[in-house]
């Protein structure tokens, strides 16, 4: 009886003496609910699906398993601080807000925390300078490349010439909509077209009176920045009034099979911008569909696999996951903090080899990341809604954005907030 | 005739469509603070809530599919059927009546007596609760809601004034929704009168709201009156909840079109359903005039939102009850 007590005594030393097994710690920032639920959901749900892939198949990231933290921000900026507080004392890696105004509002929180936050195609553009936002990522493209993008999609439209042209900026009525204004000032002076500016406030049920001007004033093209129930509106305005689809165009967030589905066939051939590409027979698609839905650890219901967002909120995970990667690579050790996971970021650089290596070839561009330059190579593709089929079709490669355009805005944009906030810029 | 001053016309035409659109909404809200004093902020979310529904029985969704699998471990989402529009409307307006027992039966019973203050706060719980068994019950997904209403501009129309204005005029655009949206408005508020008018328990319902002590001492049953009431404010929410549903397709947004309403409630008064008719169409046009005329070419556009709420306060100084409210009288 002496021995056996011992013995288990012996035992319980030995437990209570072996580490705690290390975990990365990922929070997601998601929205399930509220308004902007449609947008939100298929996004989470690819985010945290990829990152269970790599707890299935891999056992996490280096050996070390991923814990995700899931918190409802709802797409309100307040709940998304409160989100970002509550989850940062967990040992956060990396922040995926999914939102410009929770991001404006966390990147000082961040910066003193020392936890870098990744925003993917929107947030802060000029935050695509490393060297003033130290901690801050917004790789692989920004709002202002989006922009460029699109004036340069159009100029291969139109011989090179869009002179003359009229141009209607429909914008969400909020720091995300205003986001590509000044670009497009920029890019119209430069190309001699004419650009018109219609706001829709929030949340943009109501558009008649946009669209009647629309229709009265008659632009040559149509571009929007939207999210959530403005673009479903737009897209069933702009056929209402029999405004040529295919002239179009909607940014990356504007680009969602729920965005033009309620429409019907009026919305054939609205066009979108896409920093990815979408590919359901991805082989990557087929790991999560057996190793994660089956398994009965899927984030979502399984509805929204393949999906415009569920592939960027994968995307997104796959960048999160190969920066993490890259911190244990240079810092040699697997548990890794958030400084050494901003370190990765840093030096990310994304290859065709590697994406194909991933099951996701050709995804997404490549390119890479410095010190200097957080924004990634900018590229983005041009996609078009087939209403009889239901899907998205790549109408175009990666298209380069305006760098002489750009560059200086960023440039100008990102020194006054370093001249606001007594910023040294600089390499960390 | 000069083409700006026909877009002015075009302009106060969808604005009197677009007022349609707002007074069905304040319409729900006017027969429940009617009735009982209570003014209803779970409006906007039983119209999203009855459109959800609408739109779950029509494509065979399994209503708590996500609750039911997680608990079961099942993998269930639709029944494999498809319910016609009537039928699906029926069974809509058969769950808004039960949701009506419920608010009555569970709610307002325990609270009789209760200031109004109280009475709104209880109102707002609900319609978060509303939005929350709403996701539950159907997810957060967009649904496409077809029940066969006409989209798109009349092209009839377009053609036919097309030559009013020269070159520089394309004819009226006037969308076929929301001309379907007017006749509907009409129909509900011809129906709504003659059933308060013409009916006993339209009579019962107008007794209750001029006075529930005199109503009680003659028979009336107080709860069955509430119950009746707040099925009609869901009768008109299902309405409400379809037209808008028909543009956006139904998603959480739509409950936030009771704000919509309310500088509608504030001009029209909170009794009155001409009232409701009328200040939406004043909203509706006097917005999106002042958008025209110089909210865009001076403003930089997106004035719609506050203006209504400008419009509304400057009647309510000048006549606080609202265009069509009970008079405010007060004896010393």
């Amino acid at each position: 009886m002496k021995m056996k007590k011992l013995a288990a005594m012996a035992l319980a030393g030995t437990i209570a003496a072996t580490p705690a097994m290390a975990e990365l710690v990922i929070p997601d920032l998601s929205y399930r609910t509220g308004p902007y639920a449609a947008g939100g959901t298929p996004f989470s749900d690819g985010y945290q699906d990829y990152f269970n892939l790599l707890n299935a198949r891999d056992g996490g990231i280096g050996g070390e398993p991923i814990r995700i933290v899931e918190c409802e921000t709802g797409y309100n900026t307040e709940k998304g601080v409160e989100c970002y507080e509550s989850t940062k004392g967990e040992g956060a890696l990396i922040y995926q807000p999914l939102s410009t105004g929770i991001t404006y509002q966390i990147i000082p929180k961040a910066t003193v925390d020392e936890i870098p936050i990744h925003t993917m195609g929107y947030g802060r553009t000029s935050a695509a300078n490393g060297e003033v936002f130290n901690w801050v990522f917004n790789y692989p493209a920004n709002y202002w490349d989006a922009a460029s993008v699109m004036v340069n999609y159009l100029l291969e439209e139109n011989g090179g010439d869009l002179s003359g042209k009229k141009i209607a900026l429909v914008y969400h009525n909020s720091a995300y909509g205003k986001e590509p204004i000044r670009t497009l000032e920029e890019l119209s002076a430069m190309h001699g077209f004419e650009l018109s500016q219609l706001a829709v406030d929030h949340p943009g049920q109501e558009q008649k009176s946009q669209w009647l001007q629309i229709r009265r004033e008659r632009p040559d093209y149509v571009l929007m920045w939207g999210w959530g129930v403005m673009n479903q509106v737009a897209v069933q305005e702009a056929a209402n009034i029999g405004f040529p689809m295919e002239n179009f165009i909607g940014n990356w967030w504007a680009g969602a099979e729920h965005d033009v589905t309620p429409a019907g066939a009026g919305a054939d051939g609205y066009k979108s911008l896409n920093m990815n590409r979408i590919d359901a027979s991805l082989p990557v698609f087929a790991e999560i569909q057996s190793l994660v839905h089956e398994a009965g650890n899927a984030a979502g219901d399984g509805s929204n696999v393949g999906s415009v967002l569920y592939t960027r909120g994968m995307y997104a995970a796959m960048l999160a996951a190969e920066a993490i990667a890259k911190a244990q690579e240079i810092h040699g050790v697997s548990d890794v903090t958030a400084a050494m996971v901003r370190d990765g970021m840093a030096a990310l650089e994304i290859t065709e080899a590697r994406m194909a290596e991933l099951g996701m070839s050709q995804i997404g561009p490549e390119f890479s990341v410095s010190c200097e330059n957080h924004g990634g190579s900018g590229l983005g593709i041009v996609q078009q809604w087939n209403a009889a089929d239901g899907q998205w079709v790549a109408l175009t490669d990666y298209i380069a954005p305006d760098d002489s355009v750009i560059d200086p805005l960023i440039a100008a944009d990102s020194a006054a907030f370093a001249a606001e906030n007594n910023i040294e810029p600089g390499c960390l | 005739m000069s083409a700006d001053f026909l877009y002015g016309i075009e302009v106060v035409i969808n604005g009197l469509m677009a007022g349609v659109l707002y007074a069905l909404v304040a319409l729900g809200f006017v027969l429940i603070y009617k009735a009982s004093g209570i003014f209803n902020y779970a409006q906007g979310v039983m119209a999203l809530f009855s459109a959800l529904t609408l739109a779950g029985i029509m494509s065979g969704q399994v209503p708590f599919a996500h609750l039911i699998n997680a608990i079961f471990g099942t993998d269930i989402h639709y029944f494999g059927w498809n319910v016609p529009v009537l039928a699906a409307i029926i069974l809509t307006l058969i769950v808004m009546v039960i949701f009506a027992w419920c608010v009555q039966r569970f709610v307002f019973r325990h609270l009789v007596g209760q200031e109004p203050i109280i009475l709104f706060m209880a109102t707002i719980g609900l319609a978060y609760f509303l939005e929350g068994v709403g996701d539950l019950m159907w997810g957060s997904d967009i649904k496409t809601l077809n029940v066969g209403l006409p989209q798109g501009g009349s092209r009839f129309v377009e053609d036919a004034t097309a030559g009013l204005g020269g070159d520089d005029f394309f004819g009226f655009f006037i969308d076929k929704l929301d001309m379907v949206a007017t006749v509907v408005a009409i129909i509900l508020v011809a129906g709504l009168i003659a059933f308060s008018q013409y009916t006993k328990q339209g009579r019962a319902m107008r007794a209750v709201a001029d006075d529930h002590q005199a109503a009680l001492s003659v028979g009336i049953s107080l709860n069955f009156i509430w119950v009746l009431v707040w099925s009609l404010a869901g009768l008109v929410a299902l309405v409400a909840g379809i037209m808008w549903g028909a543009k956006s397709g139904v998603q959480f947004s739509l409950s936030l079109i009771a704000l919509k309403a309310l500088p509608v409630l504030m001009l029209g008064g909170f009794t009155s359903i001409p009232g409701a008719i009328v200040g939406g169409l004043i909203i509706g046009v006097g917005e999106k005039l002042f958008e025209y005329l110089i909210g865009a070419p001076y403003l930089g556009g997106a004035t719609e939102n506050w203006f209504a709420y400008v419009l509304a306060l400057l009647f309510l100084v000048f006549r606080p009850q609202g265009l069509f409210g009970e008079r405010i009288i007060e004896r010393v």
